[in-house]
C-alpha cells in the first residue's frame, strides 16, 4: 500500500529490515556455513557493491548488521537496577540489520529491496529472501491544509 | 595548504594561550576556532608565519568569547598585554596537554575525543565521521570532557600509563571515514616519544609500527581479512619495521619491560619471519608468558594459548584454551583453528560457525564463515 503524501514528489525514507528469524522463508533456505566459500565472497561483494551504488545514486542513508545475541530489558521501579531477561532462542523476531534509503516512492523503495532480496547464495543462486519495507514516519509538513 | 603543520602546530597555540591567562577549555575553543579559520583563509592567503597567525587569531578569538561572556554578566573584561612566550616552553605545554586530554577523570571515550582535538588538532567534524557519530554528539562529548578537567592544574604531569592508553585505543580505532586514526595515533605517539623518556612509550611506539607496517597485507582487493599466516609478507612495510624493530630494542635494552614492549615483542618475531613456517613460536609463547604476568589479561591468555598451539602442537593449545572461560571474546575461533590442526574438522566447523555468530565485526565474521564454509565442503567431500 502506498503510504498518504501530500506532496507527491518529494524524497522518502524507507527501513529496509533483514531478518534473521521471523520473515516467511527464502526460496534459497540454505544456511551460509553450508555455502562455498566463494558463494560466500560473492554475497559480501554483492552487499557491498549494492550499498556503493546506492551511495552514487544518491539514495543511501545507512546501512547496519547487527549481532543476533540482544537482551530484552526493561525498568523496574525507583532506585533498582534494570531488569533483563534473554535472549530468548524462541523470539519470534530476530533482525539481522538494516539499511536506510532515500528515495522517490513507494515503487522504488520496493524496486531496490527486490535487488537486495537477489543477494546470491548457495549455488550462486539469489536467495529470493524476504525483506520487509517500512516507511519512516515524516515531520510535521509547513503546509497542512 | 599544509594540513599536518596546521594541526602540529594546535598543542603549541593552545600553550601560548593558557600562559597568557586563558583559561583550557575556552583556549582550546579559540583555538579550534582558527583552526577552522585557517582551513577556509589559508589555501588562498597562505601566511608567511602560520603559528604567529594562528596565535594572533586565536588570541583574538578568546578575547571576543570572553568580552562576549563578560556582558551577558554585565562584567568588563580587561584584555592583557601579549606577553611572549619563553623560549623552549612549548614542548612542555604539548606534553601537559597530553596528561590532561588522558587524565583519569575522563571516561576513555571522552578522553580520545579531547585528545584528537586539543592534541592532534583534528576538528570536531572529523573526529565525529572518524567514529561514526553525529557532529553535535561529538561535540557534546568534548565540551562535557572539558568540564571535566576544567579543575585540574595544567601544570602537573600525570601518569603516563593513561596517555597510552588512550593512544592505544586511537591506533587501534585503525582507519574509518576520511581520518587515518592509525596514522595518526602514530603521529601522537612519536611526539610523545620526541618529549619523553619513557620506556612504555617506545614500546607503544614500536608496537604501532610494527602493526601498522603489516596494514598492506592484512585486507585482500575486496576488503576482506587476510589472517597472518596468509599474508603476501612481500607488501608488508620493511622500512616501518626497521624502524620498529629499532624503537623496540632502545626500550628493551633499559630492563624495564612493560605490557607494549611485550606486546611490541610478540609483533617483532612475527615481522622478523620471511614465511609464516619460520616463526619463532616458542619465543612468542616466551613474551605471552611475560604478557600473562604483567597484566593478567584473559586477551593475552588466549593468545597464549594460540602460540603453544603452534608450538607445543595443537594438543597442547587446546589444554591451555581449556583453562579459560569460553565466554571470552573470540574464544570460539581459536578453538576452531586448534581443533582443526587436530586434525577434527567437524568440531572446528561448528565452531567456525558459532565463531562467526558471535563475531564483533563484519569482515571478522565474514572470515570465520568462510573458514566453516571451507570445512563443510571439505566434509561433504
Amino acid at each position: 500500500m502506498e503510504p498518504y503524501r501530500t506532496e507527491e514528489n518529494t524524497m522518502a525514507k524507507y527501513l529496509l529490515l533483514k531478518h534473521y528469524r521471523g520473515a516467511p522463508a527464502p526460496v534459497n533456505d540454505v544456511p551460509m556455513d553450508r555455502w562455498t566459500p566463494e558463494e560466500v565472497s560473492a554475497h559480501v561483494r554483492y552487499m557491498q557493491e549494492f550499498a556503493a551504488r546506492l551511495e552514487s545514486t544518491g539514495e543511501f542513508v545507512d546501512g547496519q548488521a547487527l549481532s543476533p545475541e540482544g537482551t530484552f530489558v526493561r525498568y523496574d521501579g525507583e532506585g533498582r537496577p534494570p531488569v533483563t531477561d534473554g535472549p530468548f532462542a524462541e523470539t519470534k523476531d530476530l533482525i539481522a540489520g538494516w539499511m536506510v534509503i532515500d528515495v522517490e516512492s513507494h515503487g522504488r523503495a520496493l524496486e531496490l529491496a527486490a535487488e537486495l532480496s537477489a543477494a546470491p547464495g548457495a549455488g550462486g543462486r539469489p536467495i529470493h529472501e524476504w525483506l520487509e519495507v517500512r516507511p519512516f514516519l515524516t515531520e510535521l509538513p509547513t503546509i497542512t491544509e | 595548504m599544509d594540513e599536518r603543520l596546521l594541526r602540529a602546530l594546535a598543542p603549541t597555540v593552545i600553550g601560548v594561550l593558557v600562559r597568557r591567562g586563558a583559561d583550557f577549555a575556552s583556549a582550546e575553543d579559540a583555538v579550534q576556532d582558527a583552526l577552522v579559520e585557517a582551513v577556509r583563509v589559508w589555501p588562498g592567503d597562505p601566511p608567511r608565519d602560520p603559528k604567529g597567525w594562528l596565535v594572533t587569531v586565536a588570541w583574538r578569538k578568546f578575547l571576543d568569547a570572553a568580552r562576549a561572556d563578560a556582558s551577558r554578566r554585565h562584567r568588563e573584561v580587561r584584555a592583557e598585554a601579549e606577553p611572549a612566550p619563553g623560549p623552549g616552553e612549548a614542548a612542555d605545554d604539548t606534553l601537559r596537554l597530553y596528561f590532561l586530554c588522558a587524565h583519569p577523570s575522563l571516561t576513555p571515550a571522552s578522553a580520545v575525543a579531547l585528545t584528537l582535538r586539543a592534541v592532534g588538532g583534528l576538528t570536531t567534524r572529523q573526529i565525529a565521521q572518524a567514529y561514526l557519530v553525529p557532529e553535535t554528539t561529538m561535540a557534546q562529548r568534548i565540551s562535557r570532557a572539558k568540564r571535566t578537567v576544567s579543575g585540574v592544574r595544567f601544570d602537573r604531569p600525570g601518569d603516563v600509563a593513561t596517555v597510552l592508553r588512550v593512544l592505544y585505543l586511537v591506533f587501534n580505532e585503525g582507519y574509518s571515514g576520511d581520518v587515518d586514526l592509525a596514522g595518526e595515533a602514530i603521529r601522537l605517539t612519536r611526539r610523545l616519544a620526541a618529549g619523553i623518556d619513557h620506556e612504555e612509550v617506545a614500546g607503544l611506539l614500536a608496537l604501532m609500527l610494527l602493526h601498522h607496517a603489516r596494514r598492506p597485507a592484512r585486507t585482500g582487493p575486496d576488503g576482506r581479512l587476510v589472517p597472518l599466516a596468509e599474508q603476501d609478507r612481500g607488501l608488508w612495510d620493511t622500512r616501518l619495521i626497521t624502524e620498529g624493530v629499532d624503537v623496540l630494542q632502545a626500550a628493551l635494552a633499559r630492563d624495564r619491560l612493560g605490557e607494549f614492549q611485550a606486546q611490541a615483542a610478540v609483533a617483532a618475531l612475527h615481522a622478523d619471519a620471511r614465511t609464516a613456517g619460520e616463526t619463532d613460536w616458542v619465543q612468542i609463547v616466551e613474551w605471552y608468558d611475560e604478557l600473562v604476568r604483567l597484566t593478567g589479561s584473559p586477551v593475552a591468555r588466549l593468545n597464549r594459548a594460540v602460540a603453544v598451539g603452534e608450538a607445543d602442537g595443537p594438543r597442547a593449545g587446546l589444554a591451555a584454551l581449556a583453562r579459560l572461560d569460553p565466554a571470552l571474546p573470540r574464544h570460539a575461533a581459536v578453538a576452531a583453528y586448534l581443533h582443526e590442526r587436530d586434525g577434527d574438522p567437524v568440531t572446528a566447523a561448528r565452531l567456525y560457525a558459532e565463531a562467526a555468530r558471535s563475531a564483533p565485526n563484519l569482515p571478522e565474521r565474514d572470515h570465520l564463515m568462510r573458514q566453516a564454509a571451507r570445512l563443510n565442503v571439505l566434509l561433504r567431500g
